[in-house]
């Protein structure tokens, strides 16, 4: 574990300091045709924090994070991330940016081993050219060796040994979770958006999702921004929360003050307003 | 006795040839979920390059195979470039459609760049019965279709170790599984098509090369396609190692069948053997002996 707790270079991608704002998105909008997911929502997240998104279904939570990793482009508004202003992400940039995610629906290769999986989220810091890969010699095998490694490093902190060598298919849902997890950690991201991780787990795999998302936190420095309906695991995991509601922020604050907010209350109850 | 074996030899090695071809297919169907129509088109296209450049240039047929090769990611480079990458998200049957017109194209191209007379692409393989077998075994089999399996099965390692073992290969099986979750890790589907293309080109032009040798590159060589389409349905068009092993039961199948059954019914069996045996698989095992099953929610 220690090798692979290096706070000095996992928070050093970007040189910035915690509780400076990392990402910030200005009165964005989406739709989809008539369908407007994402109504002028503007928020940030500070580094080094854990941000909450929450909200009833359709909300236009997974929305928010697919403009964020750049699968969505909005129609308006601007992304800054690390200062830098812009209109649109394209996910390439997101993740060579030090952006990672998780997927709702568990989104693994499926006919790949844990290792394998895992493996892809090095894709970005391996160099080695086409000619050595093709002989699987030289510095190709010297970089699998090392990046390997790391691997390894992130198998044994998500305490995933036993499944290294199992195709992900054949894995229960908890487990290719945890995979999916480690695939988006092995890429040493700066930001780490977690779209429901433990949806339809038990107690006991929340408790472990819980316990190794507070760890990435704390240990690497790595901020994370977090869609959850476990109103539970809200309170105990997050710095702030945003809440949205149709498409729209109705709430934006530390977790107690957003819980006793009314507005907040209404939209969970489903109480009807106008909009 | 010896003359079941030399069957099953000749059969084995016309299956690696089938194998080649298929292989070419099941590398694009994988990675985009193209079925590539222009692959027997692109086998033609590689070898008439190959042809063409020496013997217009002269060159040496290293050169002119390094050459070729370049052609051939110049090609993919193109159909990423000025296809695929228009066509983004589109029915699969559309893509279908893309891939005639390419073949069309590319088969004019070849046409107009190195002309339509058969050309010999001689490029010193060996030719002849192979001595060896036939003194020591009484067995005999061309030295060149040895040859050819020789270098189909170097093919199929090398590209077995390249897609299991390398971030590239990774990277190709990943886009395979689920393009978003590839996106998800900063892969670039763009390069990867044009990847996938050029590894399409390099296994056409191998093949394209092998049969040319034999019997001359001319444009019927673009239909060895059509002998691929059963062996696709047979190994699964997802399987490298169903489209290796379909292959070589195809070849083996369709040489017993010409001498065993074709005398009952009248010879020439080799033409359609390979379909009846894929019709008949269809029927049993849809997805293929190595396919994904396909379950279809409702
Ligand atoms: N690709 C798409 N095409 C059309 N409509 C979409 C698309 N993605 C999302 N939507 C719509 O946008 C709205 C917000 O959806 P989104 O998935 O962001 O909600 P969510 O807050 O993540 O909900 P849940 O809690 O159910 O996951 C919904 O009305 C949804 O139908
Ligand atoms: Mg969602």
């Amino acid at each position: 574990m220690s090798a692979f707790v290096d706070p000095a270079r996992m928070a050093g991608h970007s040189g910035m300091e915690k509780g400076e704002v990392l990402l910030r998105v200005d009165n964005v909008s989406l739709a989809f045709g008539g369908v407007k997911a994402i109504t002028n929502i503007s928020f940030d997240i500070v580094k080094g924090e854990v941000r909450a998104i929450i909200g009833p279904n359709g909300a236009g939570k997974t929305s928010m994070l697919n403009v964020i990793n750049g699968f969505y482009h909005p129609q308006e508004g601007t992304i800054t991330w690390r200062g830098k202003v812009r209109r649109k992400m394209k996910p390439y940039e997101a993740a060579s940016n030090g952006i990672a995610r998780t997927f709702q629906n568990v989104a693994l290769f499926k006919g790949m081993t844990t290792l394998d999986n895992i493996m892809t989220g090095r894709g970005l810091k391996m160099k080695s050219n086409f000619i050595w890969q093709c002989l699987h010699w030289g510095p190709a095998l010297k970089e699998e060796i090392e990046h390997r490694r790391k691997v390894e490093e992130i198998i044994d902190f998500l305490e995933i040994q036993a499944i290294r060598k199992t195709p992900v298919g054949r894995l229960p849902y908890g487990l290719q979770k945890r995979v999916e997890l480690a695939r988006a950690l092995a890429m040493e991201p700066e930001l780490l958006l977690l779209d429901e991780p433990m949806a339809g787990m038990n107690l006991e795999e929340k408790e472990d999702m819980s316990r190794f998302i507070l760890d990435v936190n704390q240990q690497f420095g790595t901020t994370i921004a977090l869609i959850e309906h476990d109103m539970g695991v809200v309170m105990d995991l997050s710095d702030r929360v945003v809440v949205l509601d149709y498409g729209r922020k109705i709430a934006d604050g530390p977790p107690d003050e957003v819980q006793a907010s009314q507005d907040v209350i209404d939209a969970y109850l489903g109480v009807p307003h106008e909009h | 006795m010896e003359f079941l074996i030399e069957t099953i030899l000749s059969g084995l090695m016309a299956g690696v040839m089938y194998s080649l071809v298929a292989l070419g297919f099941v590398l694009i169907f994988k990675a985009s979920g193209i079925f590539n129509f222009a692959q027997g088109v692109m086998c033609l296209f590689a070898a008439l390059t190959f042809a063409g450049i020496m013997e217009k240039t002269g060159l040496p047929w290293p050169i002119a195979f390094v050459m070729t090769i370049g052609v051939m990611v110049f090609v993919a480079w193109a159909v990423e470039r000025f296809v695929l990458r228009h066509l983004v998200n589109q029915e699969p049957i559309i893509l279908f459609m893309v891939t005639i017109g390419l073949a069309y194209v590319l088969e004019g191209v070849g046409d107009i760049l190195w002309g339509s007379d058969v050309k010999v692409l001689d490029i010193g393989l060996p030719s002849g019965a192979s001595d060896y077998m036939l003194d020591n075994f009484n067995i005999y089999v061309e030295k060149l279709e040895v040859f050819a399996a020789l270098i189909a099965a170097v093919l199929v390692g090398f590209l077995a170790i390249f897609f299991q073992k390398t971030r590239i290969g990774r990277a190709l099986r990943a886009v395979a599984d689920d393009h978003q979750a590839a996106l998800s890790v900063g892969i670039s589907l763009q390069t990867i098509w044009v990847i996938v293309w050029s590894v399409a080109g390099f296994v056409a032009l191998v093949a394209g090369t092998l049969w040319g040798a034999k019997s001359g590159v001319q444009f019927s060589l673009s239909l060895i396609a059509l002998k691929a389409l059963p062996v696709l349905i047979l190994g699964g068009f997802t399987s490298i190692p169903g489209a290796i092993v379909g292959g070589l039961i195809i070849g083996v199948g369709e040489k017993l069948a010409e001498i065993y059954v074709g005398p009952i019914v009248g010879g020439a069996i080799e033409n359609w053997f390979a379909y009846m045996l894929a019709l008949a698989f269809l029927l049993v095992r849809p997805q293929g002996l190595f396919g994904e099953r396909i379950i279809e929610r409702v």
